[in-house]
């Protein structure tokens, strides 16, 4: 498999702050990527330099095999956009936007016309008339921003953070939207600052902090370099927490407690040695718990033991 | 990439032309300000110093010479505008001509420009106004107005770049008053203190103004003007036009 876009030590400062510090990025052509990381991360910085918007002051990126800085016009002429804000003409209809956008595409006034209505068709967008875009709702405007930016079936699609601002409906609908991209050959470059987004669309994963790249691999790799898996275990009163962290047989080093959830989870080895090691020691001890429970660490935990940072990145609501 | 310049230049102008279907009022408003302002001046302030002859004669022509002035500050804003929203990251993201964004600004607002032309003729014809130089005269008046405001037009756009943001436009558009008013438009350079004279005989807008008045017969025509009615929106364009293409290129990268 070819890698479609390749970013090499892409450096980009607004004054004395540097929204990419020397990013190196590779993107496998047919995959969904996801760029992980909390606000000011780099991520539309890095959105805008692979779709020929933006210069980067040093480093080289390459998006379907053209030069983004160079070669602006070929790069143009093989992806979509859908940037953070509606990239539409508000005042004109949903119609008339997706026709002048095929018509600067070049596809000709009668095949920009046809495409129109195929993307509105797909998009449930056939029934919004003369209205304009400016009266539509998020989700709805997204959709045409979504369906704009797939006017000529690009080779490489960049979402960026494409859900930020929806409603769940919205999102839930945006989500179903890319999900049946997959599939048709279309390489996804997605941003976001959830979690779930990231889990749940993206083949691969890069987590970005600070204008560079600190993580790279599948949802499954970047959990699995927390150090596998943990035990949570909720109990019925949350006065009983230090008692329990004392006694229970777990790692000492790697409880992390959390009072308002009455929660405490920790790092484990053995799943099922844990497992009965826990609830015996609780049951010994007359401790009451609500919940035991095995599971793989959130992407925030490794990005967390990954960054040393507080807990930046957003849990879906 | 050249081979769509005229096309998508085009897709662009009919945009414009979807704007106005959508709010016929605001383009309305656009064409009557103008007229306002020429009954204004002729009926209100009248008087026209040092003017010899039917001073509707000769406001009539500076009106329309100050019209195509003011026209800079229509382009302004609507680029402004048009910069600070969404759908230019799509323009600029996608495979069409430089600056095909703002030659169908540039085209809109020159066809803006002739019906505000018209409308302010017709209402000018009304008033009194006669044109005294004939329909040859009458079409070399309006093609010097158009190219006038074809300069104004370029400048607008360029200078729209650089101030950026509508709070900085709302400045550099106050410019433009002095430029309208530091012009023969309403009364004979020789009629101000010499220096003033000086200043507004050098216009660029107050050539325009003799130039046009001389094709249309009317008083404050003087023959010999239209070269400078010609060189000097050329030699604005010469700088102006090459500018903000390049600025546009660049626009944010």
């Amino acid at each position: 498999m070819t890698d479609v876009i390749v970013a090499e030590g892409l450096r980009k400062r607004y004054g004395d702050k540097a929204a990419l510090d020397g990013l190196d990025l590779r993107v496998a052509r047919g995959s969904v990527h996801g760029v992980l990381g909390p606000n000011g991360a780099g991520k539309t910085t890095l959105v805008r330099v692979l779709s020929t918007l933006l210069r980067p002051d040093e480093g080289r990126a390459e998006v379907a095999g053209h030069d983004a800085e160079h070669e602006a016009y070929d790069v143009r002429l093989r992806i979509g956009l859908l940037g953070q804000h509606a990239a539409l003409d508000e005042e004109l209809g949903g119609r008339q936007n997706l026709e002048m956008f095929g018509r600067l595409y070049h596809l000709g006034a009668r095949h920009a016309r046809v495409r129109a209505d195929e993307l509105l068709e797909r998009f449930g967008l056939a029934d919004t008339g003369r209205k304009p875009v400016r009266a539509y709702s998020g989700g709805m405007r997204r959709r045409l921003d979504l369906a704009a930016s797939l006017i000529r079936d690009p080779e490489v699609l960049f979402l960026d953070e494409p859900t930020t601002g929806l409603d769940p409906r919205g999102r839930a609908e945006v989500w179903a939207a890319v999900r049946s991209l997959v599939g048709g050959g279309t390489t996804v470059l997605l941003t976001t600052q959830y979690l779930e987004e990231a889990d749940q669309l993206a083949d691969r994963i890069s987590l970005v902090d600070r204008g560079r790249v600190v993580a790279d691999g599948t949802a499954d790799e970047l959990k699995a370099r927390t150090g596998g898996d943990r035990i949570d275990v909720v109990l019925r009163d949350g006065g009983q927490l230090g008692a329990a962290v004392a006694l229970l047989p777990l790692d000492a080093a790697g409880v992390s407690v959390d009072a308002d959830r009455r929660l405490l989870s920790a790092p484990v080895t053995d799943r099922m040695a844990a497992l009965s090691g826990v609830v015996r020691a609780l049951e010994s001890a007359g401790i009451e718990a609500e919940d035991v429970v095995l599971r793989r660490p959130t992407l925030d935990e490794v990005f967390l033991h990954l960054t040393g940072d507080d807990h930046r990145v957003k849990e879906a609501v | 990439m050249t081979t769509y310049a005229l096309t998508d230049s085009w897709t662009m102008t009919r945009r414009e032309l979807a704007h106005w279907a959508r709010q016929p009022v605001r383009v309305l408003v656009g064409l009557v300000f103008p007229v306002m302002l020429l009954l204004m001046f002729g009926y209100l302030v009248g008087g026209g110093r040092g003017v010899e002859g039917e001073y509707v004669d000769y406001l009539v022509p500076g009106m329309l010479a100050l019209t195509m002035a003011f026209g800079l500050e229509a382009t302004m804003i609507a680029v402004t505008q048009d910069l600070n929203k969404g759908v230019i990251d799509r323009f600029r993201s996608m495979p069409m001509a430089n600056g095909a964004v703002l030659v169908g600004r540039s085209a809109a607002d020159m066809l803006q420009s002739v019906l505000s032309l018209a409308a302010m003729i017709g209402v000018g014809y009304a008033i009194g106004w006669r044109v005294h130089g004939g329909v040859g005269g009458l079409l070399a008046a309006v093609g010097l107005l158009l190219l006038f405001r074809f300069a104004m037009l370029w400048i607008g756009i360029h200078l729209a770049m650089v101030a950026g943001k509508p709070e900085m436009v709302q400045a550099v558009q106050i410019l433009v008053w002095p430029v309208g008013f530091l012009s023969n438009a309403f009364a004979t350079p020789d009629s101000m203190p010499g220096w003033l004279g000086t200043v507004v005989d050098w216009n660029p807008m107050s050539q325009t103004a003799t130039a046009v008045r001389d094709q249309l017969g009317g008083p404050g025509g003087e023959p010999g003007h239209v070269g400078a009615a010609v060189v000097w929106p050329l030699a604005l364009l010469a700088v102006f036009f090459p500018l903000a293409l390049r600025r546009f290129a660049r626009l944010s990268r």
